[in-house]
């Protein structure tokens, strides 16, 4: 264990207190700036994609892990999110201009649909966003003047200062810089009064407004947040993609998106990334696996659907708390060995009457 | 004595059920007031119409001379009111620090802007605020649980982080819901000098809804019987514990 020694309350404050920390996630970031240097450029393309889909899941988890409110609609807010981009782009706004812009867009959406939540939570909130989420796309595929339609359209090449930001390595640094500043801001958002009023919204509704904390405001604004977040991914994805059509942004990435935040492990950041990284992953995993496999097996169809649900079924069986609670208890392990105790992590059961005027 | 908080012929009625009918008190700048009565008496009711969870049918009530009836639920906390949960409302997967932090919500935490990017002035300002915490914390004994996880905590432990949080808030008018129940009688003489603090060192003004009377006589001032909705008695202990209908009222005959 490692006791600290603060005389003054900042010094608590600190992101990275330790300098083994400082120095693990120095050796982190070194590592993914140099990665373009030596991988080929399909790993490149890959790990753009991964750090588009960390963003979307910090989007979400803000929204679910923090705030408490479901939303099995979030694909909607990339679709929002990488069709305004597209379509600024084609009236010959500059990227650095439209991929804000775009996100503005899908934060003023995600306020739009954060109303219904000031009456609605749980599983009927899941419905609204669920049902949200279906109107987007059918209003993607018949506004044809703007996005195409079902046809698709081609998304501009992105250029900063008249350079190209197209080749894979440029774009992989484009994509890096914007998931370092969203984790960053968000870090520092939840650390804060913002990030306080969230989680005490998410946790007692009655307690929330006894300390004059405005809950309708809290949830409508946690959902243009979320939904802002989401949209920048989004802008990020549709250079991704290239050619945007509808069906990119069905309700599986939406189902994809809720697992990344429940297996990552709600109300934390490091779970979202890990979560991200572990759901975009698994496809690849899978794969990998059905070279090893008999042949009769490996035909089998719905495997990477097996995979998917059998993973979720193990972390909500195992590890409520999801990777991010794994990691903890790993850090514990190593901090406090060969002192580490398991039922320091077993949450208590407790009984208690939980009438609540809400 | 100036009359901090004044309910005049406040009426509440959930369809046809007058849960408070005529209720008129007042409490006065400084003292401790306990209100006791059976069960559904409509006790926890006249605190949620103060604290605007319930909206009166009838009636006024005021807050240092300002009518609140109509105030939107989360005002009142700006205007210095707190209160406790009679089941403890804690923010429970948060450490103790982040609900006593989250009792500072009505003094500011700063622009948005500025908590993205982590001022210098929104450092200072969290400093603020965590002194304050601290302080709490010391007053109330807290601090072998500052960083512990709320859900983890014993019920004892956590009805105290409530009252802390509710200190946080820094109240002129403070409403405890049964602060006492489920604590065994060690606890419960802390609670009885820490209510006795909160008077004379904060100059905080106390209501609080109790049932154990030896917690009562000990630091209440001033005693309101209620039953059914109505104000039965009002006296000093000796006097409410004495009166006949509030002996009729408990025992039922």
């Amino acid at each position: 264990m490692r006791f600290d020694y603060h005389t003054q309350y900042r010094q608590g404050f600190a992101l990275l207190p330790h300098t083994s920390d400082r120095v693990l996630y120095g050796l982190l970031i070194a590592l993914l700036l140099a990665v373009p240097f030596f991988a080929s450029t399909y790993l490149l393309g890959e790990l753009g994609y991964v750090l588009i889909l960390c963003i979307a899941a910090m989007g979400l988890m803000v929204l679910t892990g923090f705030t408490g409110q479901v939303s099995l609609g979030h694909a909607s807010f990339v679709a929002i999110g990488a069709y305004a981009h597209a379509w600024l782009m084609t009236q010959g706004l500059p990227f650095a201009l439209s991929l804000p812009l775009a996100a503005l867009i899908s934060a003023g959406a995600g306020l739009v649909v954060g109303i219904p939540a000031i009456r609605v939570s749980g599983l009927y909130l899941a419905m609204v966003t669920l049902a949200f989420s279906i109107v987007v796309e059918q209003v993607i595929g018949l506004w044809r003047g703007v996005t195409g339609g079902f046809m698709g359209m081609l998304v501009p090449n992105p250029e900063l200062l008249g350079l190209s930001l197209s080749s894979p390595r440029a774009f992989y640094y484009v994509c890096l810089f914007f998931t370092l500043a969203v984790l960053l801001a968000l870090l520092n958002l939840m650390r804060s009064g913002i990030g306080r009023s969230f989680v005490g919204v998410r946790d007692s509704e009655a307690a929330a407004y006894a300390l004059g904390i405005p809950v309708k405001r809290v949830k409508v604004g946690a959902f243009g947040l979320s939904a802002g977040v989401t949209g920048l991914a989004g802008a990020l994805m549709a250079h991704h993609i290239g050619y945007l059509t509808p069906d990119a942004f069905t309700l599986l990435l939406s189902l994809d998106l809720v697992l990344m935040v429940v297996i990552g492990g709600m109300g934390s950041l490091r779970g979202a990334i890990l979560g991200a990284i572990l759901i975009s992953l698994l496809p690849r995993a899978v794969a990998a696996l059905k070279a090893l496999l008999p042949d009769a097996m490996a035909r089998q169809s719905g495997m990477e659907i097996f995979v998917a649900g059998a993973v979720l079924a193990f972390f909500v069986l195992f590890e409520p708390m999801g990777l991010n609670g794994r990691w903890l208890k790993l850090r514990a392990l190593g901090e406090s060995f060969p002192l580490y105790r398991r039922d320091t992590f077993r949450r208590q059961k407790s009984y208690m009457r939980s009438e609540r005027n809400r | 004595m100036t009359a901090l908080l004044e309910l005049d012929e406040v009426e509440l009625a959930f369809g046809g059920l007058v849960a408070i009918g005529g209720l008129s008190l007042r409490v006065d700048k400084g003292e401790v007031l306990a209100v006791i009565g059976p069960n559904g008496a409509g006790k926890t009711s006249m605190l949620n119409l103060v604290t605007r969870v319930f909206n009166a049918r009838r009636g006024r009530i005021r807050f240092k001379g300002q009518d609140i009836a109509q105030l939107p639920r989360a005002r009142i906390a700006h205007l210095g009111i707190a209160r406790t949960f009679q089941n403890i409302e804690l923010f429970d997967a948060a450490t103790v620090l982040d609900n006593l932090l989250l009792g500072r919500h009505r003094f500011g935490s700063g622009g948005w802007w500025q908590q993205v990017l982590r001022t210098p002035a929104l450092t200072r300002l969290e400093e603020s605020h965590r002194a304050k915490a601290e302080e709490v914390i010391e007053f109330l004994d807290l601090s072998p649980w500052r960083n512990a996880r709320v859900a983890g905590l014993p019920y004892g432990v956590r009805k105290v982080v409530e009252l802390g949080r509710a200190l946080c808030a820094e109240p002129e008018l403070l409403f405890l819901d049964e602060p006492a129940s489920g604590l065994n009688p060690e606890e419960t003489r802390d609670l009885a000098f820490w209510i006795e603090d909160i008077r004379t060192e904060l100059g905080i003004t106390v209501v609080m809804i109790e049932h154990d009377m030896s917690l009562v006589s000990a630091v209440a001032d001033r005693v309101i019987c209620m039953a059914q909705g109505k104000m039965l008695a009002e006296g000093t202990p000796a006097e409410v514990q004495g009166h006949p209908d509030v002996i009729a009222a408990y025992l039922g005959t």
